[in-house]
């Protein structure tokens, strides 16, 4: 059933309406488990794996015990308009949650997905990359979530669990809020911006159908995918760019390079000169990889996961 | 008064973005303040008060009205990028500059330009940064204070100084820890951020008028021999004392009756909301408290529940 989140009047004969297809599984009674996406209006894989839950659930009731609420588009303007954040709206959206019902509109919107969401037994915050980088599917956890996240994280199908350091910063993320009020939230990295990878999407659908079976809430069938790696912020290099151009790959995503092994070029194309050759600082998987080939100094080329046979 | 380059960054198919300043005063003196215009492309008023600062300034040290220990470091814009082709944030991934701070040099694009800017203000004793506010709107130009640690409250009295007639404490949310102000403050610098009335738009009447409190404040600290006119008896109130006038329940034209300033009755019409459609009054928007307005939304279409006025109570 599709339910209405939130509803607030546009200026012009329009609302904002964030909506939610609510799933309730005729196999009885069971948990409730909330799958958020479109946060950020750039990061288009969830919206694949919303579908794809979406079908494969409506298509076999029977098996499902409990609810399934998916939320297909908390940034609906954003993702209408092919912008990351909220138009007319200053900050990232994923920086105002817990929210404020009585704040300005995106606030009072976030607010309001927080209060549906919260009570959930288990939410999956799935993003991509943003338009610049390309990611290998992963599950991110903060370090102060870990004992209870990191045994779930694996079912999602995933190739490897990062639990990073806190920051006050990413107080404000829904992942954070939502897991600070006691429901559990796994956020879920897969792909690039603006592009949806079919491919890393029925890995997910799956996992969430394995999660859902680990939690009893799911009888079917689902993949499973092998263990995947868990890692922290010390075995993560970053690769930055030191010069302006344009950054041409050499090594291929998703591969474990050597140390020293090019993982791309800067070229200048007004010269004619490489500027600068990107090598790996140390053995390891190259888990992401820059897709947007414009870069200036600080740009981030690649991160790589050290330790990985 | 010396043109100085605080950062540069090679950017592709364009020339380099500098990040420049004005510097009086010698690079070693004991005592220094820098006032930080624009860290956004849309900050024009900020930066056009900022660049009449520079030349107030260069008239005071001809006629040797600088104090003689002391460095003042003007920077007009820390963002010219974006502000060259109109852009609030910075162009390529529509991050803010001023969500980066105190930055990182080997980290990303705008993280390093935070880095070049802080490394360069980080040590000075005052720190005055002209900002804008995440809502879009007009304000009555105040200074605030985020609260971030022991410091603040010193700083929160020296603030009477700028003689603007509201200085506003602010609880930091978890956002504001990678703004200037804050990061100021973590490094023992009087932080303040000055609000102007406008941000995308030039007034030269209330940028002088800010001027003036900037050199007030400067003269008080002993940075310079100024008798800037005016000046007001600052009342101080917390963020959290502001009353919110929210349109509740319509989105559509937004029809204002009051400015930003002036005294408003309880019950008075502060603005109406009519349809988008045809026309017909929605909603109105009344004042809840007699008090001021401090904050307007200016824009001529309005959202439902988005935040048209604060006010300041006249009674706490």
């Amino acid at each position: 059933m599709i339910e209405t989140v939130f509803s607030a009047e546009l200026p012009v004969g329009e609302h904002l309406l964030i909506q939610k297809n609510r799933i309730v599984g005729t196999g009885g009674p069971g948990p409730r488990i909330a799958i958020v996406t479109g946060v950020h209006g750039d990061e288009l894989e969830g919206q694949y794996v919303a579908f794809e839950l979406a079908r494969r659930l409506k298509s076999a009731l029977h098996l499902l015990s409990g609810t399934v609420d998916i939320y297909p588009a908390v940034n609906p303007l954003g993702i209408n308009s092919i912008q990351r954040g909220m138009p007319l709206f200053d900050l990232d959206l994923n920086r105002t949650f817990p929210g404020n019902g009585n704040g300005p509109m995106a606030e009072t919107m976030t607010a309001a997905v927080m209060d549906d969401i919260r009570g959930a037994d288990v939410c999956v915050d799935i993003h991509a990359s943003n338009i610049f980088l390309r990611e290998m599917p992963q599950v991110r956890i903060n370090e102060l979530s870990a004992d209870q996240l990191v045994p779930l994280a694996p079912l999602l199908n995933v190739d490897f669990v990062w639990v990073h350091a806190s920051a006050t910063v990413l107080e404000s993320t829904l992942a954070y809020s939502l897991n600070s009020a006691g429901t559990p939230t796994l956020v879920v990295e897969a792909g690039v911006g603006m592009r949806i990878t079919e491919e890393y999407g029925r890995r997910l659908t799956d996992g969430i159908l394995r999660l859902a079976a680990h939690l009893g809430a799911w009888k079917g069938d689902f993949y499973s995918a092998p263990e995947p790696i868990v890692s922290h912020d010390g075995e993560v290099s970053y690769l930055n760019a030191e010069h302006a151009g344009i950054f041409l790959p050499r090594a291929k995503h998703a591969t474990v390079l050597h140390e020293g092994e090019v993982v791309g070029i800067i070229a200048d194309p007004l010269s004619g000169d490489v500027v600068e050759e990107v090598r790996s600082p140390r053995a390891g998987l190259l888990f992401t990889l820059r897709a947007y080939p414009i870069v200036y100094p600080g740009s981030l080329l690649a991160r790589i996961l050290g330790d990985i046979q | 008064m010396r043109k100085t380059t605080l950062f540069t960054l090679d950017t592709p198919y364009r020339e380099p973005l500098s990040i420049c300043a004005a510097e009086f005063g010698a690079p070693d003196a004991p005592r220094s303040i820098a006032v930080v215009g624009s860290t956004r492309g849309n900050e024009i008023q900020q930066t056009f008060i900022c660049a009449q600062l520079i030349e107030r300034l260069s008239a005071a040290e001809e006629r040797g009205l600088l104090a003689q220990d002391a460095r003042i470091l003007v920077i007009p814009s820390a963002n010219p990028f974006s502000m060259n082709i109109g852009e609030r944030f910075w162009p390529v991934d529509h991050t803010d500059i001023n969500r980066m701070f105190p930055g990182y040099d080997a980290g990303e694009t705008t993280q390093r330009i935070a880095a070049g800017l802080f490394e360069a203000v980080k040590d000075c004793d005052f720190g005055i940064s002209l900002g804008s506010y995440y809502l879009p709107g007009d304000f009555l130009t105040h200074v605030r204070v985020t609260h971030a640690n022991a410091i603040s409250d010193e700083s929160l009295q020296l603030a009477d100084a700028f003689g603007f007639p509201y200085v506003v404490s602010r609880t930091p949310s978890s956002f504001d820890t990678t703004t200037l102000n804050y990061n100021w403050q973590v490094w023992n610098t009087h932080a303040f951020t000055v609000l102007a009335k406008e941000t995308d738009t030039i007034n030269q009447r209330t940028a002088t008028y800010v001027q003036n409190g900037i050199l007030r404040f400067m003269n008080a600290m002993g940075f310079v021999q100024s008798r800037s006119m005016g000046g007001s008896l600052a009342v101080h109130i917390d963020e959290s004392d502001l009353v919110d006038v929210r349109s509740e329940s319509a989105g559509g034209f937004f029809l204002r009756n009051v400015e930003s300033g002036e005294r408003v009755v309880e019950g008075q019409t502060l603005a109406v909301v009519a349809d988008g459609f045809d026309g017909h009054v929605r909603e109105t928007l009344r004042a809840p408290v007699t008090g001021y307005v401090f904050f307007s939304h200016t824009a001529p279409l309005i959202n439902q529940y988005t935040i048209a006025f604060k006010l300041v109570p006249e009674v706490a």
